[in-house]
C-alpha cells in the first residue's frame, strides 16, 4: 500500500484532520495559558501585563516556539485546507437531496456543522491574525516601559478591546464557534485515530468537554475582563 | 391496546426508472387501522392505484419482520420512519394519528441509485463484502468447532455486529452519505474473533478502499447513523474500524 | 418405477460407502463446467460457496436485491447437530431417530440419517467462517433444547440464527464471487427451465430491472427456491417467496413430492384483521420456558391477569406430560385449533392461546436473587431480576411482539395461534438430490426429502446447509463427470429459443388480460380456500369443494386479473401475477395430495383418520409411500408411489405423553 493511498482514503484524510486538530488543540493549550498571564493583574494591579509579555517575548524570540510557529501554520493550513476538501467531497455524496431533513433526529448540529464552524473560524483566525500577529512580527508594537527589549503586547489588547463592544463581540462569537468546534473536535480526533474501548470514550468525552468549557471560558475572559476595565493600566 | 381509524395524506417520490428526474406525488388514504403496518397501509395505497388504473408504488420489501434488510423508506426525515430500532416494515400505523401527513423518500445516496419511486440499488454494499468481508476458508477444512474457545464477551459483542441487515439506513441518514457503519460492523464482526485473525488487514483496507471506490462519502462521527440503526450497531466500531485500518495501513508490508 | 438410488449396505455405511465410489470430475474439467443456482438462500448459497471453491463456473440468481436478502435469514431459533457437546446422550443415531419420528415415518431413512451425520460438520464450518454462535463463559459453544427432543442439540446466535447463518454462507459466496468462480444476477426470477435431449441445460429468468428475458445456459441447473406457505397467501414466508421456480420444473417433468405436508407452526402472532399481508413467527425456544394455556371456562372474557391460576388449563401439560410445552410443532399446533374451536380461545379474535412468561420470570428471578445473595428479596425484587434474565434470552423476540401487537409481554401473557410456516413436500429428488430431469437438482426446503411429514425444529437450517455444502458438491460431480465432454451449447440453440418464447407468450397473455380484480385479490382468495380446506384440519368434502373452487379461481384469474404497468420495465405487480398463476395450479394438487393421502401423518391430518383422543392415526399398511405427481396437462397429474422401507426405525404409533 502506498503511502499516499494511505492518507487520501476516506480514513486517511480523517487521520489528518484528527492529528492536525489535536495539534491545534497543543497549542491552544500553550495560547490560553500564556495569554491567561494577563489575569495576573487581577491579582497584583501594579502588573500591568508585565508578567504576560515576558512570557509572549519569550515566544517570539525563543527559537523553539519560533521553529513551532512554523509548523503551527503548516497545521493550520492543512487542517483548513483538507477541513475544506472534505466537506466538499462529502457533501457532494448525497445528490439528490432531501425535502424533509433529518435535523437534529440522531446528530447534534454542532456535530453536523464543523465545517462551517470551521469557517467561522477562519474568518475570525484572518482578523485575529492581522490584529495581533502582524503587527507583533512584522508592523511593530510599541517597546514595553519596563523593558525596551520587549514588546508592549497588552497595551495592543487593551486598546483592541476598550471600549469597543463590536470587537468584544465579534471575539465572543469566535470563543462560542471554537467552543463548538471543539465540543466534537476533541472527541472526534480520538475515535478517528481508533479508540473505541467504552471506558476511555467516556474519560475522552468528559476531558474534551472539560477542557472545551475551560479554554473557551478563559479566551472570553479575556476581552470581557478588558472591556469592563477588570483588568489593565493601574493609575 | 385501543384500535382506531385514521385518514392520512401521504407525499410520496414518485420516480419512473433511473434517468426519470422523479417529483412528489400527493395521495390521500382512508380508514387506515392503527394495527396495520406501514407498509400494509402501503398496500393499502398500491390496491387502490391499481383499481384506479394508475401505476402503484414500487418500494423494496421481502420479510416484513424486520431482518431481511429489504426495506428502506425515508418517512418524515428519518430512515425507517419514527421508532428506534426499528425497520418500515415493523413500524405499525398506531405511530400515527388522523390527519397526519407523511412524507415518503426514497435512500438519497449517489452510491445508492433510485431504481424506481422509492427501491435503490444497493449492489455497492454486495462489491463491498466482496473486497473482503469474509473468512477466507474452504468447505470441508475446518477443526471441531468446540477446538476455538472465544471470550463471550467478544463472541456476544461479534454478534452484536454481525447482526447488521445491510439495509443501508445508516448512509441514508449520515450527512456525508458514508457507510462507514455498515463496514465497521463487518470488520468488527470479523476482527473480534480469532477465525478472522489472518486476514484482518488486507479486510479493513480492501474494504475501505471499496468503500471510497463506490462513492460513499467519509465519516465524520456526528453519530446519526447509530440512532437510526434498526440493530442498533454502536458507532464505536467505527472507531475499531479506524483502529484496524490506522494500524494495517502503517504497517502492511506491500 | 421411482428409483431413489439410495446406495446398498448397512445404514450408517451408506454415506461413507456413496463418497468413496461415486465418480469424480477432475480439476481440469470443473473449469469447463457451467452450473445454474436458482436462489441463495441457505442451500443456494452454500452449494454456490461450495461449487464455486471446487472450480466449477456457477452463475446464481435471486429476486432480491442481493442474495443476503432470502428468507433464511428469518429462522429464528436455531440449527441442531448431534454434537453431544451437553453430554446428554445424543448422538447421530439419535438425531436420525428424532427426525425419522418427528417426520412420523414418512422420510427416507438413507437420506435423514446422512443429514445426522453431516450435521456436525456444518457447525465447525460455520464457526471457521466466523458465524457467532452462542457461548457459555468458559469460551465454549451453548445448546438450547428444542421441540421434539429431549436432548440438548440446538446451537443458536441469539433468535437470529438464520440470519447469522445466511451471512455466513453469503460472505461465501461473495468470497467466490470476488474469486471469479460465480457471476451473481440479483433482481432476477427464473421463469422456465431448458430442457435439452431430456436434460436440464439452461433457464430463462427475467431481469426484474430492466423487464427483459435472459437465456443462461448451464450443464446442470440447481433449484433452491426455498417453500411454497405462501400458497395460503398468510404465512411466516417473506412476501416474495414463491414456487414458480419449482413450479416450472414441475410441469417440465420433475415429480412433486407429498405437496398436501405441510408445516403449521404453534407459535406465531395471531391475525389482527384483513389488511393483514403476512404473518410474524414467535421463535419455538420461547416453548422453552413459557407456559401454553387457555382458561378453563368457555368463552371466558376476563383479561389474562384476573383468571386466577386454578382456572387456567395449561392444555399441552396436561395432555402431553413427558414432552409438556415441547411437543413437536404439528402436535403443539392442533391442541391449539382444538381449543380454539372449542371456545376456549382468548383475545378478541379468539382464535389465540396464552403463551406466558410469568412462571419463567418467577423462576428465574428466585434463582438469580440467589446468585446474588439476596436473602427474602421481595416479589418486586425477584420480578426484575427474572425480567432481566427472561430479556437476555428471548429480549429481540419480546420486543418484535410489543411492536406488532403493542402489548408488553413482560406484564401480559403473549397471544399466539399457528400460522403456515415450512412445507415438508417440495420437488421430489433421489438420493443424489436429482428430480426426475437429469441434471436438474433441488435442494433444501424446494425438494421433499428429509422431513417426512413433519419438520422438527431447528432442522432446517440443518437440512438447507448439508444439502449445499456437503451434500451436492459429492453428488453433482457423479453426474458432472459424464458430461465432461459436453460443450457448452449456445443460447441460440432452438430448444432455448422455443423456451423464451413460451415464456413471453405467457407474460404477454397475462399483460393482454386486462382485467378488474387486481393480483393482491386473487392470492387473498386462494389463501382463504387453502386455510380453510387444506389447512390444519382437512376432510374428503372440504377437499373435494376446494379443488373445484381453485379450477374456478383460475378461470377468472386468467380473465379478470389487471396488471399495470409494461413488460419492458420494473414491474413487481406483473412478477406477483406471475408467481399467484403458479399457486393456483399447485394449490389444485396440494389439494388432490391431500385428498388421496386418507390417512393423518404429521402435519397433514385428515379429520376421518384421527384416534378416539384426537391424534393423527397413519395408516401405513395403504400409506407408507412417498406421493410423487407427474404433471400431465393442465389440471392434470399422474402419482407415481416411492415405498418408503424402514430398516432401522420402526415405525409405530407417535406418542410424546
Amino acid at each position: 500500500m502506498k503511502w499516499s493511498a494511505l492518507f487520501t482514503s476516506s480514513i486517511g484524510k480523517k487521520l489528518v484532520m484528527s492529528l492536525t486538530g489535536l495539534f491545534l488543540i497543543s497549542f491552544l493549550v500553550v495560547h490560553v495559558g500564556i495569554n491567561a498571564c494577563i489575569f495576573y493583574d487581577l491579582f497584583n494591579t501594579q502588573d500591568d501585563g508585565q508578567m504576560f509579555n515576558i512570557a509572549a517575548h519569550f515566544m517570539g524570540s525563543n527559537w523553539v516556539p519560533r521553529f513551532l510557529e512554523v509548523g503551527l501554520f503548516a497545521g493550520f493550513l492543512l487542517h483548513i485546507v483538507q477541513g475544506f476538501m472534505v466537506e466538499f467531497q462529502n457533501r457532494s455524496r448525497r445528490g439528490v437531496g432531501y425535502a424533509k431533513q433529518m435535523g437534529n433526529k440522531g446528530s447534534k448540529w454542532y456535530s453536523r456543522s464543523m465545517g462551517l464552524l470551521g469557517t467561522l473560524l477562519l474568518l475570525f483566525l484572518i482578523m485575529h491574525i492581522s490584529q495581533f500577529w502582524v503587527p507583533s512580527r512584522i508592523t511593530g508594537l510599541p517597546e514595553a516601559s519596563y523593558n525596551p527589549e520587549h514588546h508592549d503586547m497588552f497595551i495592543k489588547m487593551v486598546e483592541t478591546f476598550t471600549d469597543n463592544p463590536l470587537m468584544v463581540i465579534l471575539y465572543l462569537l469566535g470563543v462560542i464557534s471554537l467552543y463548538y468546534h471543539l465540543i466534537h473536535g476533541f472527541q472526534s480526533a480520538f475515535r478517528t485515530l481508533g479508540v473505541y474501548n467504552k471506558r476511555y470514550l467516556i474519560m475522552i468525552r468528559s476531558i474534551g468537554i472539560g477542557f472545551s468549557v475551560l479554554v473557551c471560558l478563559l479566551f472570553a475572559l479575556m476581552p470581557v475582563s478588558i472591556y469592563f476595565g477588570w483588568i489593565g493600566y493601574s493609575n | 391496546m385501543e384500535h382506531y381509524n385514521m385518514n392520512l395524506t401521504l407525499k410520496v417520490w414518485r420516480q419512473k426508472n433511473k434517468d426519470d428526474r422523479g417529483q412528489f406525488e400527493t395521495y390521500q388514504v382512508k380508514n387506515i387501522s392503527s394495527e396495520m403496518s406501514f407498509l400494509e397501509m402501503f398496500d393499502v395505497l398500491n390496491e387502490e392505484l391499481i383499481r384506479d388504473g394508475k401505476d402503484p408504488i414500487t418500494f423494496d420489501h421481502d420479510c416484513r419482520e424486520g431482518i431481511c434488510g429489504a426495506c428502506s423508506m425515508y418517512i418524515d426525515g428519518r430512515p425507517h420512519g419514527p421508532w428506534q430500532a426499528n425497520t418500515t416494515c415493523q413500524l405499525h400505523m398506531r405511530a400515527y394519528k388522523d390527519g397526519d401527513t407523511i412524507v415518503v423518500e426514497p435512500w438519497r445516496a449517489q452510491a445508492f441509485p433510485v431504481i424506481k419511486d422509492l427501491m435503490v440499488d444497493r449492489t455497492a454494499f454486495d462489491r463491498i463484502i466482496q473486497a473482503g468481508g469474509y473468512i477466507s476458508i474452504n468447505t470441508g477444512n475446518p477443526v471441531d468447532a468446540n477446538a476455538i474457545p472465544i471470550e463471550k464477551d467478544k463472541a456476544d459483542l461479534a454478534f452484536a455486529n454481525a447482526a447488521c441487515i445491510g439495509c443501508g439506513a445508516c448512509v441514508a441518514s449520515c450527512k456525508n452519505s458514508s457507510a462507514m457503519l455498515f463496514v465497521s460492523a463487518k470488520v468488527s464482526h470479523l476482527a473480534l474473533l480469532p477465525q478472522g485473525d489472518p486476514e484482518r488487514k488486507d479486510r479493513a483496507l480492501n474494504m475501505i478502499a471499496q468503500m471510497d471506490k463506490e462513492g460513499f462519502g467519509g465519516c465524520t462521527n456526528t453519530g446519526a447513523c447509530e440512532a437510526v440503526c434498526p440493530k442498533e450497531i454502536s458507532i464505536s466500531n467505527i472507531a475499531r474500524l479506524n483502529s484496524e485500518y490506522l494500524r494495517a495501513g502503517f504497517t502492511v508490508d506491500k | 418405477m421411482l428409483n431413489s438410488r439410495i446406495p446398498a449396505g448397512p445404514l450408517e455405511n451408506k454415506w461413507t460407502d456413496y463418497k468413496g465410489h461415486c465418480k469424480l470430475v477432475n480439476p481440469a474439467n470443473k473449469r469447463h463446467i457451467e452450473i445454474i443456482i436458482i436462489g441463495t438462500g441457505l442451500a443456494g448459497a452454500s452449494a454456490a460457496a461450495a461449487l464455486g471453491e471446487l472450480g466449477y463456473k456457477v452463475k446464481t440468481f435471486c429476486f432480491q436485491d442481493s442474495p443476503r436478502r432470502a428468507h433464511s435469514i428469518a429462522a429464528q431459533g436455531g440449527i441442531n447437530a448431534a454434537k453431544n457437546y451437553q453430554n446428554d446422550g445424543d448422538s447421530v443415531f439419535r438425531l436420525f431417530y428424532d427426525t425419522v419420528k418427528g417426520g412420523d415415518y414418512r422420510a427416507r431413512e438413507g437420506n435423514v440419517h446422512r443429514l445426522a451425520e453431516v450435521s456436525a460438520n456444518i457447525i465447525d464450518q460455520c464457526v471457521a467462517q466466523g458465524v457467532p454462535f452462542a457461548r457459555e463463559y468458559g469460551g465454549l459453544l451453548s445448546n438450547r433444547s428444542f421441540g421434539g427432543t429431549q436432548v440438548q442439540r440446538t446451537f443458536y446466535a441469539a433468535g437470529q440464527t438464520g440470519q447469522q447463518l445466511l451471512i455466513g454462507a453469503y460472505q461465501a459466496l461473495e468470497r467466490q464471487i470476488a474469486l471469479g468462480n460465480v457471476i451473481q444476477y440479483s433482481r432476477h426470477e427464473m421463469l422456465d427451465i431448458v430442457k435439452i435431449d431430456g436434460k436440464a441445460r439452461g433457464i430463462i429468468a427475467r431481469n426484474l430491472v430492466t423487464g427483459e428475458l435472459e437465456r443462461h445456459f448451464g450443464h446442470a441447473v440447481l433449484l433452491c427456491t426455498g417453500g411454497y406457505g405462501n400458497v395460503f397467501y398468510l404465512s411466516t414466508n417473506a412476501m416474495g417467496s414463491n414456487v414458480t421456480a419449482a413450479w416450472k420444473a414441475h410441469v417440465k417433468g420433475a415429480y412433486f413430492g407429498n405437496p398436501c405436508y405441510t408445516q403449521i407452526h404453534p407459535t406465531c402472532i395471531p391475525v389482527s384483521g384483513d389488511h393483514q399481508s403476512k404473518l410474524t413467527l414467535m421463535s419455538e425456544s420461547l416453548r422453552n420456558d413459557g407456559r401454553i394455556w387457555v382458561p378453563k371456562k368457555q368463552g371466558d372474557a376476563r383479561k389474562a391477569s384476573e383468571i386466577p391460576e386454578e382456572e387456567r388449563d395449561y392444555y399441552l401439560e396436561r395432555r402431553y406430560p413427558a414432552f409438556g410445552n415441547l411437543v413437536p410443532r404439528d402436535v403443539a399446533s392442533r391442541a391449539a385449533k382444538e381449543r380454539c374451536d372449542a371456545g376456549f380461545g382468548v383475545g378478541t379474535s379468539k382464535q389465540a392461546v396464552y403463551l406466558d412468561y410469568a412462571d419463567a420470570i418467577q423462576r428465574y428471578g428466585k434463582i438469580e436473587c440467589r446468585k446474588l445473595g439476596i436473602n427474602n428479596p421481595d416479589a418486586e425484587t425477584i420480578r426484575k431480576q427474572g425480567v432481566a434474565v427472561v430479556k437476555a434470552k428471548y429480549g429481540n423476540l419480546f420486543d418484535m411482539y410489543e411492536k406488532i401487537t403493542g402489548e408488553n409481554p413482560y406484564e401480559v401473557p403473549m397471544r399466539i395461534y399457528p400460522a403456515v410456516h415450512y412445507t415438508m413436500g417440495g420437488l421430489w429428488v433421489d438420493y443424489e438430490l436429482m428430480t426426475t430431469v437429469p441434471g436438474l437438482y433441488c435442494l433444501g426446503e424446494a425438494n421433499f426429502s428429509d422431513h417426512g411429514a413433519n419438520r422438527l425444529g431447528a432442522s432446517a437450517l440443518m437440512q438447507g446447509l448439508a444439502d449445499g455444502y456437503f451434500v451436492i458438491p459429492y453428488t453433482i460431480g457423479n453426474y458432472l463427470a459424464d458430461d465432461i465432454r459436453t460443450k457448452p451449447i449456445p443460447t441460440t440453440d432452438p430448444a432455448f429459443e422455443a423456451a423464451e418464447k413460451e415464456v413471453r407468450a405467457r407474460i404477454e397473455r397475462l399483460m393482454g388480460i386486462k382485467g378488474k380484480q387486481t393480483v393482491e385479490s386473487f392470492h387473498k382468495r386462494l389463501g382463504k380456500i387453502m386455510w380453510d380446506k387444506c389447512g390444519m384440519a382437512r376432510n374428503e368434502k372440504g377437499l373435494q369443494e376446494a379443488i373445484v373452487e381453485i379450477q374456478q379461481l383460475k378461470k377468472e384469474f386468467w380473465s379478470d386479473v389487471r396488471i399495470p404497468g409494461g413488460v419492458l420495465e420494473m414491474n413487481p405487480e406483473l412478477d406477483k401475477a406471475n408467481r399467484v398463476a403458479d399457486f393456483i395450479e399447485l394449490g389444485e394438487l396440494m389439494c388432490k395430495d391431500a385428498l388421496n393421502r386418507r390417512e393423518s401423518c404429521g402435519g397433514h391430518f385428515r379429520e376421518e383418520s384421527q384416534t378416539e383422543e384426537g391424534e393423527a392415526m397413519r395408516d401405513d399398511n395403504n400409506f407408507q409411500y412417498v406421493a410423487a405427481w407427474e404433471f400431465k396437462s393442465d389440471s392434470s397429474w399422474e402419482l407415481h408411489k416411492e415405498t418408503l422401507e424402514f430398516e432401522v426405525v420402526k415405525p409405530s404409533q407417535r406418542s410424546y405423553k
